[in-house]
């Protein structure tokens, strides 16, 4: 008989005695394994998906976008493609009210006008099936279902669109290369682009883009085709992307996607690994006797440590390969949980690397925590097996203890930095989870030795002996807190990061602030919208005009020279190449403040050619411009001297328009401008109807109703939020597995002493009592660390990350802790059913476990 | 078998030490039978913790069959006991979570030479049938009273035929009448293997039933006689 024989032999006759035990453990891990196996698989799936439908996310070789019209240099390109061979189509998007005849309705939609021949890779799915190629046949639409609903219209119905009248053909089912999230954005409305003009929507101001797509007869000219002309794009300030930059784009923003969601994965593992160490602990604190008799029968202590380390290792094997199992079924479950993130359809396929790499993570982990612990057994010296009070032998630098701390944090620190989407996050998580994990045990001590300190002393019987009872010797009061208030604290801090984002969005409708923005107004409609408005809000709202300018020049310097100049620092290209929107007025506003400088009926006027400028701070850093400073404007080609005679701050949060530059009146009145207005209209039906009276009248004006803002906001947030939970609930099942560990850990001790209660004479309604307390103490200190922990999290998150005002939502918090606690008596008392009915008689010769 | 030179052992005992033994020495050759008897709290059960090799002395030397305990490593020492060595040990001390037949087959697995596994479970179950539980071999030690499971540590005991066993108080927790079957087994047993035998009792008639008592006071050897 072997060495490696005895040790087997050994661990699993152990093993098999302890199966429920291991088993329970071993679950613990499989909740990380699964996570991680399933987004590992989930991402390889997406990344396939992307490769194969590559040309049809784009639905071309090359699209050409550009916020203005192509010009002639463009045109003159596109000319030579089609004379080469190639196919060119082009769509026009931009925003606008769809009206319902028939119901009476609006909504602002995002409006697509497409020439014949797109997409030319991919197809464009309908319901009914096949009404995309009959689109050119007509003034027809096809629409998100979304709208329907909204607009209460069917198939077949009229929509109006601007001056021109459409009608529904049927509903987009599938639109390559588009994540289904859009619709709840802005639902999408396609016409054939001859039926554009007809619509009398695209005049001056409107924001648009116009796109060309092009396919080439060898798609592999594209690469080629867009490098020889960048420079030309880039001067016409149209931006170029092939289809290959298409897909490295979404395969980069899925990737940094599933990472963010494979770090939640790695939480729950990492939890798991807690778990499975401190059942490790617990475990061999059992089995010192058993370790003791084996060293005095002459086992080695290295023969010794081997059985105990192969269990561990076992328990973390058959825990992952729980885990793989259980990670196949998520991984097919998650394209219906991430379809609103999806670009395309996922098929989920069987990924051996991901396996395989699960079951190693899974078996690492487990030992890298369940190492520390498992040294303990070296400490057993053969004469406890003799005399039982023995100090154990302590090692003053124990090397190997020293080693399995080394590898824990080696562990920990690679697989956060392996995961996470850039190493600096992988770091940055791992403190995180270092720093949580230490506060949630300092609180957890805290609150334990408060519970200790302050004892109930005057309290009943029950209520004492169930609060002692959290710290009998061998105790799984801190594992128990650390592993459900994580989970609590991991769901808390997103609660509270979404209940204060959405309360920073919310917008009031009730008092006085305005509910409804009207936009896109042409000057000659501007009495006519306010006469409108004045009726329905009772008085007449404020036209605050815009103007589209460019920078031509700062401080005579134009923006080809600023922007050839590679040495030192220079204003931003993205400040200097936008389109900006001025406004002029008299006074400051209530979303801004001065920051420097003076207002214009502070300061004395400058040269009658030189208008006078007020500019928002974190612009005019972008634009690395001061007080004094000149910019010389191109407004629709004409030019305009400005000097910069103050700076102000604006709050961007507050639902008003707001404007980089502020102009002093009596300089752009003349230039080509449109307006915008907001309005408060209290009435819900009379807002829906002055959006109509709006779109009939003046067809080519927008209308947002904020509270459809809000809705989208809270949606998109939402969605967001639950599938983020769906990953934290990984970490929850953690928490409730350990739990359930707990329970089974202290099973004997709690037989005996219900048997010696019950000898005493006790009733069963006391014992359960004395179980409800214990667990309704544990469930309060896990949840309550995990709430306080998680209001820290939440305030650094929205502070730091959000840089905004953290408010406190008390019924969040007061929820938290009740939902937790209540989780924790529930399992615990369900837990110990059986012992509560057990006769003493049937316990004093229990079989062992 | 046994020679021991002015053994002595110190323990901490509530931040203090406490000599529990001084100035022991004796020697026991083969196949002795030696009673190791005193008052509680004498240095019984530490004299024969130090004879097993179980932990290290103070002071003094313990030779067992030849090797100078004190030379060796705590390893080098198990492999000895797994060697030579039986232990019986009053709490009985078998492996919860082992079969009867499984505990008596340990001390066989550990031994350092190759045993034939066939020919090792055979000799247990021979072993389990001689101390009368033929027909409790699947059985935990939940399932046995405590007669019984100090049979099943009897048994294993023998399983590794070793050269010395060592008793402690191997009827202390037994009542009167078991103990004097569980003896008788243990005497018996011993006397077909030829094995040397330290056995620690307070119980006089036990001891009465030695070669040799070895009689210990407040950590001295009190006495050393025949016991008849």
């Amino acid at each position: 008989m072997t060495d490696w024989g005895f040790v087997l032999r050994m661990a699993r006759r152990e093993a098999r005695a302890g199966r429920r035990q291991i088993g329970l453990y071993a679950g613990a891990i499989s909740l990380g394994v699964a996570a991680l196996v399933a987004i590992t698989s989930f991402r390889a799936d997406v990344t396939a998906a992307l490769e194969q439908e590559s040309r049809g996310l784009l639905g071309a070789d090359v699209e050409l976008r550009s916020r203005a019209p192509l010009d002639t240099t463009v045109g003159a390109i596109l000319d030579s493609v089609r004379a080469e061979g190639g196919r060119v189509a082009h769509v026009t998007s931009f925003t606008s009210m769809a009206y319902a005849p028939l119901t009476g309705a609006t909504r602002l939609v995002e409006v697509r006008a497409v020439d014949p021949g797109f997409p030319f890779y991919g197809a464009i799915e309908t319901v009914p099936a096949g009404r995309w190629s009959s689109l050119p046949d007509g003034p027809r639409t096809l629409v998100d279902l979304a709208l329907l609903t909204y607009l209460g219209l069917e198939v077949g119905d009229s929509l109006r669109l601007g001056e021109a009248a459409f009608v529904i053909d049927g509903t987009l089912s599938r639109v390559p290369g588009e994540i289904g999230l859009r619709a709840a954005i802005g639902p999408r409305v396609y016409i054939a682009s001859d039926y554009l003009d007809a619509t009398n929507l695209l005049r001056f101001g409107s924001l648009a883009q116009y796109a060309a797509l092009i396919a080439f007869d060898r798609p592999e000219q594209a690469a080629t085709f867009v490098e020889q002309r960048r420079r030309t794009f880039s001067d016409a300030r149209v931006s170029a992307e092939t289809a290959s930059h298409r897909e490295r784009e979404l395969r980069e923003w899925f990737d940094a996607l599933s990472r963010f969601l494979a770090l939640l994965g790695l939480t729950a593992l990492l939890l798991g690994g807690l778990a499975t160490g401190s059942a490790i602990h617990v475990f061999v604190k059992r089995k010192l006797p058993t370790v003791a008799i084996l060293r005095c029968l002459g086992a080695t202590q290295r023969r010794v440590f081997a059985i105990y380390l192969l269990q561990a290792a076992a328990m973390g094997l058959a825990g992952s390969m729980a885990g793989v199992v259980l990670g196949i079924a998520v991984q097919h479950a998650l394209p219906a949980v991430l379809a609103d993130f999806l670009p395309l359809d996922v098929a989920a396929t069987l990924r051996p690397m991901a396996i395989a790499a699960g079951i190693a993570i899974g078996v690492w982990v487990a030992l890298a925590f369940g190492l520390l612990p498992l040294l303990d057994v070296r400490n057993v010296s053969p004469l406890q097996a003799l005399r039982r009070a023995v100090e154990p032998v302590r090692r003053r630098w124990d090397r190997w203890a020293l080693a399995a701390k080394a590898l824990l944090a080696v562990t920990v620190l690679g697989l956060s930095i392996s995961q996470a989407p850039v190493p600096a996050a992988g770091l940055a998580f791992a403190v995180a989870i270092g720093t949580a994990t230490l506060a949630l045990w300092l609180t957890a001590r805290a609150l334990t030795a408060a519970a200790r300190r302050f004892f109930p002393r005057r309290t009943p019987y029950v209520v004492r002996q169930g609060i002692a009872n959290l710290f009998r010797p061998q105790n799984q009061t801190v594992p128990v807190i650390l592993a459900v208030g994580f989970g609590v604290f991991l769901l808390g801090t997103l609660r509270l990061v979404q209940d204060n984002l959405l309360g920073w969005l919310a917008f009031e409708t009730d008092g006085p602030r305005p509910n409804f923005v009207v936009f896109d107004i042409q000057p000659e409609q501007a009495d006519g919208v306010r006469d409108l408005l004045a009726d329905a809000a009772g008085t007449p709202p404020e036209m605050v005009p815009i103007v589209p300018a460019r920078i031509a020049a700062i401080n005579d310097r134009s923006v080809d020279q600023m922007l050839a100049d590679t040495l030192g620092p220079r204003p931003s290209r993205w400040a200097l190449r936008r389109e900006y929107r001025h406004t002029y007025r008299d006074t400051l506003v209530a979303s801004e403040r001065l920051v420097e400088g003076q207002w214009w009926s502070d300061a004395a006027p400058l040269a009658p050619t030189v208008a006078r400028i007020a500019i928002e701070q974190d612009v005019a850093d972008e634009l690395r411009v001061r007080l004094g400073d000149r910019i010389t404007w191109d407004v629709q080609g004409v030019r305009i001297a400005s000097e910069i005679v103050a700076v102000r701050s604006v709050d961007w949060a507050r639902f008003e328009p707001n404007f980089f530059v502020v102009f002093e009146p009596g300089v752009l009145e003349a230039a080509p401008h449109t307006f915008v207005t907001l309005a408060r209209v209290g009435d819900a039906r009379r807002l829906a109807e002055v959006q109509r009276d709006l779109v009939r009248r003046y067809s080519n004006v927008s209308a947002l109703d904020v509270s459809i803002v809000q809705d989208t906001l809270e949606r998109l947030l939402g969605s967001v939020s639950l599938t983020i939970q769906f990953m934290a609930l990984f970490s929850i099942g953690c928490g409730i597995v350990v739990l359930f560990g707990a329970i089974a850990t202290s099973r004997f001790q709690r037989l005996r002493e219900s048997v010696l209660l019950k000898t005493i004479g006790a009733r069963t309604p006391q014992i359960r009592g004395i179980l409800a307390v214990e667990y309704l103490a544990l469930g309060l200190l896990a949840s309550g660390s995990g709430a306080l922990l998680a209001v820290a999290g939440g305030w650094g998150a929205v502070t730091f990350l959000f840089e905004l005002d953290f408010h406190l939502p008390l019924l969040t918090v007061v929820a938290l802790v009740l939902v937790g606690t209540t989780v924790t008596v529930t399992i615990g008392l369900l837990g110990n059913r059986a012992l509560v009915r057990r006769p003493p008689l049937a316990v004093l010769r229990e079989v062992a476990e | 078998m046994i020679v021991v030179e002015n053994l002595e052992q110190t323990y901490m005992s509530g931040g203090r030490p406490l000599t529990v033994l001084r100035d022991v020495s004796f020697s026991l050759e083969e196949r002795g039978f030696l009673a190791v008897v005193g008052p509680s709290g004498s240095g019984k059960t530490t004299l024969l913790g130090l004879l097993a090799g179980l932990d290290r002395p103070a002071g003094g030397t313990v030779w067992l069959d030849g090797a100078n305990l004190n030379r060796l490593s705590e390893d080098a020492r198990a492999l000895i006991r797994a060697e030579k060595v039986g232990f019986v040990f009053q709490t009985f001390q078998l492996i919860p979570t082992l079969t009867a037949l499984e505990n008596v087959l340990v001390p066989v697995e550990l031994h350092p030479l190759a045993h034939e596994a066939r020919a090792a479970e055979a000799h247990a179950r021979d072993l389990l049938g001689r101390v009368g539980l033929g027909d409790r071999l699947h059985h935990y030690p939940a399932q046995l009273s405590g007669g019984e499971q100090q049979r099943v540590a009897l048994a294993r005991a023998f399983a590794n035929r070793p050269k010395i066993l060592f008793a402690d108080e191997p009827t202390g927790n037994l009542d009167a009448e078991t103990g004097r079957a569980v003896i008788d087994l243990l005497v018996e047993l011993n006397e077909a293997e030829q094995a040397t035998l330290v056995l620690v009792t307070h119980d006089q008639e036990l001891a009465g039933r030695a070669h040799r008592v070895l009689r210990l006071s407040g950590g001295r050897i009190a006495s050393d006689s025949a016991a008849r």
